[in-house]
């Protein structure tokens, strides 16, 4: 019978992503529940040293060093976690929902020929004792709550920033294996030439804590760079509307909506955006929302916590000052 | 070059979801279908191909009686023939059912390339492409913005988005791609090009033809199961900030401070 919940720990820029430790945080809830192992899965090349953080949380870290998997393959990264599922058997296999989870997992679930629920904003162990995974539909505008076959392990991806992290209490060390990565070079059939970073290195708007987004409002690319200073006080990242990234004022990567990028800040501030379905459904399930329109009939406005009747190009440069006084104090 | 084109109808973007008080589904009543958005960057990628490369654009979709149009739409942009796995046994496949259905439809077919959207915005799993390429045994890349064919036609060079930038990768074809907003900028169809659509075949394929087993196959054949749909919670009513600009700002600062504690 398979046992283990098992979570993919990602590595960005040397160091492990914050989602994984929510994961992880997650997985010891429901490990406990289950009575089973949490085990942690680091792949990547020199990564021995992220090992020991993975153990303060992990009852076993699984870890597999090889140069084929310093840089992100599909091939590689399926190989090794599709021998290591196969030999293991956990009930439950977790990743974030980020760009490599996203990726990667719908490969291995069509491997193992198991389910995969992607893009969860919530996981419990049901009563009979399978995982059930609650995610968005129709970029939030309902919701569903998926089950299992009797396939295992069940696969869930969640998203960045939507479950709590628990530090633990630093009384627990799990422990530590290195495992034979076993790639065979001739199946790797991709090749990464070239990875260019954006000019400005920012978070992600996808694990952001605070967003500041513009809409057609803006009127044009150099308007933005009001948002771009209210953000740099704020340590905010910049979104825009579909209106905007259609206008060819921003990049489609900082598009937030259903043909965009679904976020789930703690603030999203909404400038300029009049709110149309689309956009709604890709912000709706921030923690708190801001709006300020001079449109008093703005949509927008009845999905904020907080509105400001006005013209955005009066009120942020005075909002960013206020914040700057706030931020100076404490 | 044959570039196949995985396709699927969903709801507008605009369209107001409701829940069915139940929790069984969504209402369907007045719901506006359209092509996913994706599938559009996807269709016309393979007709951009098709007009520098030669070969032929082909579209596959599963789906009921309905996304017959999304088919003609695509026909109407320019692509060649299509293909619709319709069949009550199809009906709720999850990812993985549906990349089996269409990897059987596809095994039938000559191909260089796989070209789908990146995630239909109806049920938003973007789970498909990658489960077909694990199927069919192809290298598949994820959320591609840019597309270059080899002279030789063997490989392909794309561009694809990742968090804080862009990967540059070479893939051997055939391959799957899935496509990203940016990639380029889909064709509206032509009056021309909607007369000639009528003509093109769409062909139909049902369980029979396709030749699984029933239990292979839509929500039989399914890993995972929808048990319930609800609505997102509801927000309470917000505040509106009032006051000259200063004093209004203020406010506001002071209330994601205290009040709400998000600064």
């Amino acid at each position: 019978m398979a046992k283990g919940i098992w979570v993919f720990a990602e590595v960005k820029d040397k160091n492990i992503r914050k989602v994984t430790f929510e994961l992880l945080s997650q997985g010891r809830k429901m490990a406990e529940k289950l009575g089973e192992e949490l085990v942690a899965v680091l792949l990547g090349s020199e990564v021995e040293g992220l090992t020991g953080r993975l153990a303060e949380y992990a009852d076993k870290v699984f870890w597999a060093d090889d140069p084929a998997l310093a840089q992100y393959t599909t091939d590689a990264y399926a190989s090794v976690l599709a021998n290591l599922l196969k030999e293991h058997q956990p009930s439950i296999f977790l990743c974030g929902a980020t760009v490599i989870g996203k990726d990667l997992s719908p490969r291995l679930a069509a491997r193992l020929e198991t389910g995969l629920a992607t893009d969860c904003t919530a996981l419990s162990i049901g009563d009979n004792g399978a995982l059930v995974a609650k995610r968005p539909v129709y970029a939030g505008k309902a919701f569903i709550e998926l089950g299992f076959s009797e396939a295992r392990p069940q696969m869930a991806q969640i998203r960045p920033n939507v479950l709590e992290m628990v530090p633990p209490d630093g009384s627990k060390k799990g422990s530590i294996a290195k495992v034979d990565a076993k790639i065979d070079a001739g199946s790797l059939r991709t090749t990464v030439l070239e990875v260019v970073k954006s000019a400005a290195a920012k978070v992600d708007l996808t694990e952001a804590e605070i967003i500041v987004s513009g809409g057609r409002g803006m009127k044009s690319s150099e308007n933005f760079k009001v948002l771009e200073d209210l953000a740099e006080v704020i340590k905010a990242t910049v979104g825009a509307s579909r209106a905007a990234v259609d206008s060819g004022w921003r990049e489609h990567g900082d598009q937030v909506g259903q043909t965009g990028k679904v976020v789930t800040p703690n603030l999203y501030i909404a400038c300029g955006i009049s709110g149309a379905i689309q956009h709604l459904a890709g912000m709706g399930s921030s923690k708190v929302i801001v709006a300020i329109n001079k449109d008093p009939d703005a949509p927008i406005f009845q999905k904020a916590d907080y509105g400001i009747v006005e013209d955005l190009f009066k009120v942020v440069p005075v909002l960013s000052e206020e914040f700057k006084k706030l931020l100076s104090e404490s | 070059m044959n570039v196949i084109v995985c396709m699927k109808q969903v709801p507008d973007t605009e369209t107001l979801i409701k829940v069915k008080p139940d929790g069984s589904g969504i209402v369907t009543d007045d719901i506006k279908y359209v092509m996913n958005p994706y599938c559009e960057f996807a269709v016309e990628e393979s007709l951009r191909i098709k007009e520098k490369q030669g070969g032929a654009s082909i579209l596959v979709t599963m789906g009921p009686a309905r996304a017959v149009e999304t088919l003609r739409t695509g026909l109407a942009m320019g692509s060649d023939r299509s293909i619709h796995l319709n069949d009550p046994a199809f009906e709720g496949a999850d990812g993985f059912a549906t990349a089996k259905a269409l990897a059987e439809a596809i095994k039938k077919e000559q191909y260089d390339l796989i070209l789908c959207g990146k995630q239909a915005v109806d049920d938003d799993m973007a789970q498909v492409g990658q489960s077909l390429a694990e199927l069919l045994n192809l290298p598949h890349v994820t959320l591609i913005t840019k597309l270059e064919i080899s002279a030789d036609k063997k490989k392909a060079k794309v561009e694809r988005e990742v968090d804080g930038g862009k990967e540059v990768i070479e893939v051997g074809l055939p391959a799957v791609l899935t496509c990203q907003k940016g990639l380029n900028e889909p064709r509206y169809a032509s009056l021309p090009g909607i007369m000639k659509a009528k003509k093109k075949e769409v062909k139909a394929i049902n369980l029979g033809a396709l030749g699984l087993p029933a239990d292979q196959v839509g929500a039989a054949g399914s890993k995972i199961k929808i048990m319930k749909y609800s609505s997102p919670p509801s927000r309470p009513p917000g505040k509106i900030v009032t006051g000259e600009i200063l004093e209004a700002a203020q406010k506001l600062v002071k209330l994601l401070r205290e009040e709400a504690k998000v600064i």
